[in-house]
């Protein structure tokens, strides 16, 4: 979609929105328009920068020092010959994480495809284990090496939270690789692996955005890619112009997100000191 | 002598310490553990989902249990043709009649079959591809599901949390610690801001906003600790009950024929301890 397009659409949802707001809303819930337009507003940057990316304008975006080690730990784990292991979390395919997980996977397995390290990608969900294999199988063949892709390489384990755990740490105990990638959603197991890959001296490099779980994963592995630094992660791997303008979209939004907290803390004032009768918390809270 | 419950706390005692043994280092009894515990999770799960999801939920709406004198059309007929394959296969599962579990029949759920059975068909690799249609539907569902679920708590909700009484009936306090959540929370927001080397101004306000990241993980590690440390007491106070006389000394019994027998194994592999236990780095 170019620029041209992108108005134009834009223009032609205004405009239908505006007849329907004047023709009563009917079925239109008002209570909830400060998430309308928070959603247009999250889609429009999104679209706008994207469409920025693809039209081949530079994007700048400054260095994360986990994901340069990525390339080292697989580099590492192939001086050594021993193999890289790959955790995307205990979750299913229905959490973010995880989908930001399996495409992480893409990228490390193109890595061991290149230096033709062996992998493995121990999975908590049957789920999980089909879209990690196609990922996989997709990035062996990308790198021209599908004669190394075999499907063991993402094997199911078990559905529960401590017994993959016990399972994941007996693969790093008897296989003792050299690599260890921490990338998905987690809970209470992730100090459990995290220690063990410790233990054994391997390099770690974790990724999750949960929060209760980034202090385990930066007391024991080496980098940790906290919360958005994760889900942007993709994007600095594959270089992407899509990803890289979502990424951009994302940054400006945050700054949207500043600008309206500190109008909100002003609109606020106003209105307790009587000046204005204008209460923003009400439009604030979703029905 | 020995009934379910003792054969039970002996099976927890022996279960317990194997996996304590991990602590020496990886050896027989934790394999056992470790396999045990895999093997009859995976079992337990597939046996959950199943009887909580597939039976009820997916067969119980696509076939439920017809009312007594009700008859069936040409259609009909033929639909429970194919319930009633299941019912030969396997009848406790499928039984007469349909299930019965108090939905009506829902012939949406033909889908998440459907899905279903594209999963089941990809472990044969001409079709693998089939996989991706469920998997497809997983992501771009529960993408759009949980989008205005972020957007309404992560977003919508941090702004209002961030809009802090600074005038009327508010105590110093608390103006100066709603002060401090705001910094914290736009120094957050700006270390996340990749499109802008962290340099000068911009690079001080990051480095607050990890301070205070690191602030709220401490707290968060040193909360998870106190959870853990509660758990192992837990497992503690089993092992010194089950340590009674009430359980023929379980605890005791078990501990001491896991030590000789790990000192037996360990003389007998010191070479592979030499091998095996010298760290990467």
């Amino acid at each position: 979609m170019n620029d041209k397009k992108f108005w134009f659409t834009f223009g032609i949802i205004l405009i239908a929105f505006i007849i329907y707001w004047l023709l009563g809303h009917p079925f239109f819930i008002v209570e909830r328009v400060t998430m309308l337009y928070a959603i247009l507003l999250a889609a429009a940057m999104l679209i706008f920068y994207i469409n920025k990316a693809k039209r081949g304008e530079k994007i700048y975006l400054r260095a994360i020092p986990g994901l340069k080690a990525f390339e080292e730990a697989v580099g590492r784990a192939t001086e050594m010959g021993k193999p890289v292991l790959y955790v995307p979390g205990i979750q299913d395919m229905d959490q973010v994480e995880t989908v930001a997980g399996v495409i992480i996977l893409g990228h490390v397995a193109k890595m061991t495809a290149r230096y033709e390290t062996a992998l493995n990608v121990p999975v908590a969900r049957s789920i999980v284990m089909k879209a990690g294999r196609e990922s996989v199988r997709e990035a062996y063949i990308v790198e021209g090496r599908p004669d190394l892709f075999h499907e063991d390489m993402v094997h199911y384990l078990t559905d529960d939270q401590f017994a993959y755990a016990a399972g994941v740490n007996g693969i790093m105990m008897r296989e003792k690789p050299a690599a260890v990638f921490y990338q998905g959603k987690f809970y209470a197991e992730s100090l459990i692996l995290a220690e063990t890959g410790n233990s054994i001296g391997a390099i770690q490099i974790a990724g999750t955005a949960s929060p209760a779980q980034i202090p385990f994963f930066v007391t024991a592995c080496d980098y940790t890619l906290i919360g958005e630094e994760f889900f942007a992660a993709s994007a600095y791997l594959s270089e992407d112009p899509q990803l890289i303008g979502a990424v951009k979209g994302m940054d400006i939004l945050k700054v949207m997100i500043i600008a309206i907290i500190a109008l909100s803390i002003f609109l606020r004032v106003f209105n307790d000191l009587g000046w204005i009768n204008f209460d923003i918390l009400k439009y604030l809270t979703i029905q | 002598m020995f009934s379910a419950e003792i054969v039970g706390a002996w099976i927890a005692v022996f279960l317990t310490l194997a996996i304590f043994s991990y602590l020496y280092r990886d050896n027989p009894f934790y394999k056992i553990a470790e396999h045990i515990f895999v093997g009859v999770s995976a079992g337990y799960w597939a046996s959950m989902y199943f009887w909580t999801q597939i039976q009820p939920n997916l067969f119980g709406r696509l076939w439920p249990a017809l009312h007594e004198g009700l008859s069936l059309g040409f259609l009909g007929k033929l639909w429970y043709a194919i319930y009633n394959f299941f019912n030969l296969i396997y009848p406790p599962a499928f039984p007469d009649g349909g299930v019965a579990t108090g939905h009506g029949m829902q012939l949406t759920y033909i889908i998440p079959l459907i899905l279903g059975i594209m999963m089941l068909l990809s472990v044969f690799s001409k079709f693998s591809w089939f996989a991706r249609w469920g998997i497809c539907y997983v992501v771009g569902m529960a993408a759009g599901l949980r989008a205005y679920g972020f957007l309404n708590s992560n977003v919508i909700g941090q702004v209002k949390g961030s809009v802090i009484p600074l005038v009327g009936d508010v105590s110093t306090g608390a103006i100066i610690n709603g002060i401090i959540l705001l910094i914290g929370t736009i120094s957050g927001l700006l270390y996340f801001y990749f499109s802008k080397e962290h340099k000068g101004w911009f690079g001080t306000v990051g480095k607050i906003g990890i301070y205070f990241l690191m602030i709220s993980f401490g707290a968060s590690f040193g909360f998870a600790v106190m959870g853990r440390i509660s758990l192992l007491i837990g497992r503690f106070t089993d092992l010194k009950s089950f340590g009674g006389a009430a359980y023929h000394h379980a605890s005791l019994w078990i501990l001491a024929a896991m030590v000789i027998l790990l000192g037996i194994w360990s003389f007998f592999n010191k070479e592979e301890k030499a091998t095996k236990g010298v760290p990467i780095k």
